[in-house]
């Protein structure tokens, strides 16, 4: 019963999702259009693929502010790459900017998972360092599309069984996530460290290597999102994704992936991603100004952890016997706290 | 309570042996030259005291500690381990009070985490075998689990119990189980009994730690003595008696050491009436008397430290009343209840009591830093007088006030975290666990302060945990069993039994 | 019972100079003095006092944004959306200058807006118990947000000379009013923490919230009340850094959340709370001063300035783990 607990949170996501897209459907019907729909699941693509190696991060009780500064300079690497190695095939950029994104969450994996220091921290230093470097392998300029060569560019928006790559990748990574949380070792010992770091050390897990691990697979897929990025628009210079790490994390949070670690799920990760898609999407459907895009964003945040803190609180210890046998939790127990500190 | 235990499966050679253990931390020798011989099919009972030394021991039978000489032979191979997790893999797992588990996860994975079975190809997960093993483990345990509910959801025996199932099935050849019925119901102390017959049967060597000699003559063959850090005795436990065994871990009578002087009760300082919290405690009323000590006496999950904590204003209570000195209070925070002249000394005294980062003077007037007014700078002197004052009253030793307590010995944290709650000069202190974790030395010492305390005419509400203690220095005692008070002994009513009982839940 | 011979404790520790040169503040200010020497020795003009006093204007407002994120780190917080809350204060100040709101008025929603966003973080951190990060991560888009949609593809402009005077001015023609200001704030803030209660109390909580709530000290009133006061600077920053630039973007003060925690991190204070001086902040935001001075002076782009800050960061919480290790090791 406790399964089904679960899947209401998500649940509770997708129904909210099929409630915004119907009503945004009626104001404007041409966004259940296929081809509207197409545009919204190849533009939030990106950020599925994000949240999801963000999940991973957070699972841990860690964050990731640098994913963001990351893609933006694997993405510059592989454009530059194909500026200047034109003739190479499409391959040679993309394996470049996942090596590199893995190299950079490699720093972040030693400083965070082998030495112990703070995540955020860590990875707000990282953010800054990784963002100047972009500068520097560039000096400032931008790489436009006369830069990139028709192959490079073609891969992300090429089709294949009539969805974009983009999206396969996409699908891809839900898999590759499902399969990692669900069915291996090393993704139910993330949860485990994220419930409890000295229990799971305690039974053996190798708690430094899995962080570390898990700081450089987001960064491996950071890069692979930099090429697809800087593809995907044709364009690479220093600011690209600027802020973005706040939507990678708003979809988690939205996702129900708990700041606190040791909760969260693929499918939760991938609608909160969805959510923010639709979001964007949708504005200049409706004929919303795409300024209000950081303030709703934010808001949604904000709703959405209050919500997540409400949900997770129980009540003080049970000491008093409770006189109906034991109701299936946790539906039946009220919400009522006992005020802490 | 008794339940005969099937005889202990004749084994050829001592499973586990200790010799020559000695452990020292700083300037403190835990152990010395302890010995101890553990036969599989065989319940030990390892007894002692508080500070005895037990706990260091278990540290170093996990791999959480390695001891500074000595040998440790597992089946006749010296083992060494370097970490807890090399002491799992050797066959050695332990059962602890506070079982910490991954809340979230299933019952099912809290057993095999880290040691997932794998299937197929590709090595997933596999969860059927999982579930149908953990399932399969509860199974032979005899006890009712859904090996997919969620640990958090659980209570503290059912916890234990999957701790048990974990050790099972990491085929533990060696398990420790410490005070492992402190929050258990009788129904559930008959459960773990018979899944200790049943580790006999598989010839696992079962250490046993408690205070309870009904639970050691019930369940344990042999037995092994420590006191002070050293070994005192073993032997077998059917040649053997109680007052032996205490005789054995004491080293004296106990009479001498909880020494009680009688002190002429006062006037009522403290009334409680109908206390009650939504799900912690209820109904709870009671009277203290200045010079009184007050005890409170129950199993760990009785809800005596929460009735306490709503007392001080820590968690808020639904209903009842308090008043204190004839005034009523409306205590809705520790602040209020310092000023009204309440004091709350919390069990685990280094986490809730001593700020280990800041100075001896910073800790002690922290409570009252309202009476210095809010500049602070030039009242400093006035700080160090203060904390001079009553440290040196508890004869703390350091070497000067502005040292941080992290420098301190664990003793002399708990001094000052007394001395900070003394200083707010206080009508009613109350005291959680006043002996825990004293080496015994001190213990007396700290006896023989409550003593002094209610003689200058405060009173004391003390909890324990510790049935001799209670017994040997309360006025009163108030049992509490889940949630609810019990029974209330005066001093002449109370005997082991008679307490032990009412802590259990057992009618009247 | 006879007083025995008793353990006699000192007053204080005996005084050890050894041990006051190996602070953490000790060192900075040997860093801060080694850059002003090689700084003041290569490049010219360095040490010229008006071009000093003119460097002053880049720092001076982040000061005063650092200055109180140093309590909140202090007390195991954290707050992301400071530069989003500046942001919003220069945008309610633009907007009350749209509508002929006179200088004080101006300032006052400025300042009111910080505190009111510093309300909101509070709130949402004490009330629902939610970790700061997360929160000050969504008020930050919020915050920003809010200021994007007023704003547009606009900016603010035209605001009175008084403003200007604050934000780029002078006492006696020497000392920049920013750099003045932000001293008194120094000034208030050392005090405030090393001196008062309030500040006792806030170590208490940063040390161990959960003894600190044992002994009385109200933490969640505390933690609401340096939420609000981290806003509020930051709508004296605003005023001040809408002043001295003389506009209001959409961008401005970006990136300036790093920065601040930089300065405090920098600064000796603890990540792990309970512990840290303002003397230490204030030469960490000197020493980050004089770089970003000196960098300028030898005309290195501002985007390489965040390199630099951001290897300042990893830096200042990396060896003091690693030195750590190696003495645990030696004596292990």
């Amino acid at each position: 019963m406790s399964r089904a607990l679960l899947k209401l949170r998500e649940v509770q996501l997708a129904v909210i999702l099929l409630l915004m897209v119907t009503a945004i459907g009626l104001r404007a019907p041409v966004f259940l259009s296929a081809k509207s729909v197409d545009s919204l699941l190849t533009d939030t693509a990106i950020l599925v693929v994000m949240a999801l190696a963000q999940m991973l991060v957070i699972l841990t009780r860690g964050v990731d502010l640098s994913v963001a500064a990351n893609l933006a300079l694997c993405g510059m690497v592989a454009a530059l790459i194909g500026e200047h190695h034109p003739a190479l095939p499409v391959g040679v950029p993309i394996v470049a900017a996942v090596a590199v994104g893995g190299l950079l969450g490699a720093l972040n994996g030693a400083l965070i998972g082998l030495l112990r220091l703070p995540a955020i921290v860590v990875t707000l230093g990282s953010m800054s360092v990784f963002r100047g470097m972009i500068f520097v392998l560039s000096g400032g300029a931008w790489v436009s599309s006369q830069h990139m060569s028709p192959g490079f560019i073609a891969f992300p928006l090429d089709r294949l069984l009539g969805l974009t790559h983009l999206v396969w990748v996409a699908l891809l990574a839900i898999a590759l996530a499902w399969w990692l949380t669900g069915h291996t070792r090393f993704g139910r010992e993330l949860y485990a460290i994220g419930n409890h770091p000295v229990s799971a050390a305690y039974v053996g897990i190798p708690v430094r290597l899995r962080l570390f691990a898990v700081y450089t697979l987001a960064g491996m897929a950071a890069g692979l999102c930099g090429y697809l990025w800087v593809a995907r628009y044709a364009v690479a210079f220093t600011e690209i994704a600027s802020g973005f790490e706040l939507s990678v994390i708003a979809a988690c949070v939205i996702g129900g992936i708990s700041i606190a670690g040791g909760v969260g799920s693929v499918a939760g990760a991938a609608l909160g991603a969805l959510f923010l898609g639709i979001i964007g999407n949708a504005l200049p459907v409706i004929q919303v100004s795409p300024f209000w895009q950081s303030a709703i964003t934010g808001t949604v945040i904000v709703v959405a952890v209050v919500f997540n803190a409400r949900e997770g609180r129980r009540i003080g210890k049970q000491i008093l016997p409770v006189d109906a046998p034991r109701p299936r939790p946790l539906l039946a127990i009220p919400a009522a706290q006992a005020e802490g500190s | 309570m008794s339940q005969a235990l099937p005889a202990p499966v004749p084994a050829a050679l001592p499973l586990l042996e200790l010799r020559g253990i000695s452990k020292r931390f700083g300037g403190v020798q835990a152990l010395r030259d302890v010995r101890l011989t553990a036969r599989g099919g065989e319940v030990l009972a390892l007894i002692g005291e508080n500070g005895a030394g037990k706990s260091t021991l278990v540290k170093i039978l996990t791999g959480i500690h390695r001891p500074d000489s000595g040998t440790l032979v597992l089946d006749g191979t010296p083992l060494a381990c370097d970490s807890a997790l090399e002491a799992m893999q050797a066959g050695i797992t332990a059962v602890h009070q506070e079982t910490v588990m991954f809340e979230e996860l299933s019952v099912a994975e809290n057993i095999y985490m880290g040691h997932h079975p794998l299937t197929g190809r590709l090595r997933a997960v596999d969860w059927r075998t999982m579930e149908r093993e953990a399932a399969r483990l509860f199974e032979r345990l005899e006890v009712k689990l859904s090996v997919r509910a969620k640990v958090r959801e659980l209570s503290i025996a059912q916890r234990h119990f999957i701790e048990i199932a974990r050790a099972l099935s990491q085929e533990a050849r060696v398990v420790i189980m410490d005070e492992p019925t402190a929050a258990l119901s009788r129904r559930e102390i008959q459960e773990l009994y018979r899944i200790v017959a049943q580790l006999k049967v598989r010839g696992t060597a079962v250490i046993f730690i408690s205070h309870k000699f009904d639970e050691i003559f019930a369940v344990a063959d042999r037995y092994t003595v420590l006191r002070d850090g050293e070994f005192v005795a073993e032997g077998r436990i059917d040649e053997t008696s109680e007052p032996e065994l205490i005789t054995r871990m004491v080293g004296r009578t106990i009479s001498q050491a909880y020494p009680k002087r009688l002190v002429p009760l006062g006037e009522v300082v403290l009334e409680v009436q109908d206390l009650s919290h939504p799900t912690e405690f209820d109904g709870v009323s009671f009277t203290l008397r200045r010079g009184e000590i007050l005890g409170f006496y129950g199993l760990i999950g009785a809800g005596r430290s929460e009735l306490m904590q709503a007392l001080f204003g820590l968690s808020p209570s639904s209903r009842g009343s308090v008043t204190l000195a004839g005034r009523r209070l409306a205590v809705r925070s520790p602040d209020d209840a310092i000023a009204a002249g309440l004091a709350y000394v919390p069990e685990d005294r280094q986490h809730q009591g001593a700020h280990l980062g800041m100075s001896i003077t910073h800790n002690v007037s922290l409570p009252q830093l309202a009476r210095f007014g809010w500049w602070l700078a030039g009242r400093w002197r006035r700080e160090l007088e203060l904390a001079r004052r009553f440290c040196e009253r508890l004869e703390l030793k350091a070497a000067h006030f502005g040292q941080t307590v992290a420098e301190l010995s664990g003793g002399n944290q708990q001094k000052v975290v007394l001395a900070k709650w003394l200083a707010t000069q206080p009508q009613v202190i109350i005291i959680d666990e006043p002996t825990k974790g004293i080496d015994i030395g001190s213990k007396a010492a700290v006896h023989q302060f409550i003593g002094e305390l209610v003689a200058q005419g405060l009173a004391v509400i003390m909890v324990s945990s510790e049935l001799p203690e209670v017994l040997g220095l309360a006025d009163r005692i108030i049992v509490m069993h889940q949630g609810r008070v019990r029974r209330e002994f005066s001093r002449a009513e109370a005997s082991t039994e008679r307490v032990a009982a009412a802590a259990l839940g057992s009618g009247e | 019972m006879n007083p025995p011979v008793r353990h006699h404790i000192a007053n204080r520790a005996p005084l050890a100079p050894g041990a006051l040169l190996t602070r953490w503040e000790s060192l900075l200010a040997l860093v801060l003095l080694l850059i002003l020497v090689v700084a003041g020795g290569t490049l010219r003009g360095f040490l010229d006092l008006d071009n000093l006093a003119d460097s002053t204007f880049n720092f001076s407002e982040k000061a005063l944004i650092a200055l109180p994120m140093a309590l909140l780190i202090i007390v195991r917080e954290i707050d992301i959306s400071v530069s989003a809350i500046l942001a919003l204060a220069s945008v309610a100040m633009g907007y009350a200058n749209q509508h002929g709101v006179p200088v004080a008025g101006m300032v006052a929603a400025g300042v009111l807006t910080g505190a009111a966003a510093g309300v909101l973080n509070g709130l949402l951190v004490t009330r629902f118990a939610i970790p700061s990060i997360v929160v000050t991560i969504g008020t930050m888009s919020l915050y920003r947000g809010i200021a994007q949609v007023v704003l547009g593809d606009q900016a603010y402009t035209g605001y009175p000379e008084a403003l200007g005077n604050w934000g780029q001015g002078y006492f006696f023609g020497t000392l920049p009013r920013p750099f003045a200001v932000m001293l008194l704030f120094a000034a208030l803030f050392a005090a405030l923490l090393h001196a008062t209660s309030f500040g006792r109390r806030v170590f208490a909580i940063g040390s161990n919230p959960v003894a600190a709530r044992f002994s009385g000290i109200p933490v969640n009133r505390y933690r609401f009340i340096l939420f609000v006061l981290t806003g509020t600077m930051a709508g004296v920053a605003a005023v001040l850094l809408t002043g001295r630039i003389g506009s209001t973007r959409p961008n401005i003060a970006l990136g300036w959340e790093l920065e601040a925690i930089t300065m405090v991190i920098l600064g000796g204070v603890g990540i792990a709370g309970g512990s840290g001086t303002i003397g230490g902040v204030m030469l960490a935001v000197l020493t980050l001063g004089m770089v970003t001075y000196a960098l300028g002076m030898a005309n290195v782009p501002g985007i390489l300035m965040t390199i630099v800050v951001g290897m300042l960061l990893l830096v200042t919480i990396t060896v003091p783990v690693l030195l750590h290790r190696r003495t645990a090791r030696r004596s292990a």
